[in-house]
């Protein structure tokens, strides 16, 4: 089972209990709204790399030099 | 201007990682607040997994504009969801022992306003790979007038691994 750790900034006690049912459903929540996103910038990511390598082997092709093409 | 930095708490994650770390009762006599979080996640074949933050145990009204670089491109956008999310830490995929080295910077905790949250972190992995070693910097925003008086940092659908660290500061300004 998930734990968690409380501290109370009031007493400095520290004291490590497990998640409630609505904790993990709230984690769970959480963690999905997580993964959609990381999930679509990770394909923009992915697109733009592409993109880039795309673009800097039509330069190439040009007859650019890969210093000419980083100076860009 | 911040004239005092005070430890108002600490936690060291023990064996069997945390899901959770929670600041709670947090007095509201300071100026700011800033978190000083050290992290691993258990999330298996990750180099970089987010630990996503919330106040006061409410999980709405959260935007943030980021910059993340990772040693071949830079990517930047905005979100809004139920939590600030992106804050990088090393997956199981990193380096051994690796930590990633975040804070966060709450000032005007306690006011009636919306609260600005500054974040900038490092994953960190001792690796020279692209992508496996990330750098980001954040603008939060809870567009919540309370006080804050609790923190949550949440490891997502993983666990904080034993010896992540986060410590609590209040700072004044006068």
């Amino acid at each position: 089972m998930a734990t968690k750790i409380i501290v109370d900034c009031s007493t400095g006690v520290t004291t490590e209990v497990e998640l409630t049912a609505a904790e993990i459903a709230e984690r769970e929540v959480m963690a999905a709204e997580y993964e959609t996103r990381k999930a679509a910038e990770d394909a923009e990511i992915a697109a733009k790399a592409a993109a880039k390598a795309s673009a800097e082997a039509k330069l190439a092709a040009l007859g650019l030099s890969a210093d000419e093409i980083a100076a860009l | 201007m911040a004239t005092t930095y005070k430890l108002i708490s600490s936690v060291t994650v023990g064996s069997g990682g945390a899901a959770n770390i929670e600041f709670t009762s947090i007095p509201a006599t300071y100026t700011d607040l800033l978190v000083k979080l050290s992290g691993r996640s258990s999330r298996s074949g990750a180099y970089a997994e987010e630990f996503l933050l919330t106040f006061n145990n409410n999980t709405s009204s959260y935007s943030e504009r980021w910059l993340r670089g990772n040693g071949a491109t830079v990517a930047s956008s905005s979100f809004s969801g139920s939590s600030i999310q992106q804050l990088g830490q090393p997956g199981a995929a990193a380096t051994a022992n690796t930590f990633g080295n975040w804070e966060f910077y709450i000032p005007n905790y306690a006011g009636a306003n919306n609260k600005s949250i500054i974040l900038d972190g490092v994953t960190e992995s001792n690796s020279t790979t692209a992508g496996h070693a990330l750098t980001y910097l954040h603008a939060g925003l809870w567009a919540n007038s309370a006080a804050i008086t609790s923190i949550k940092i949440s490891a997502g659908s993983y666990v904080a691994e034993q010896y992540s660290t986060a410590y609590l500061y209040g700072i004044s300004n006068a």
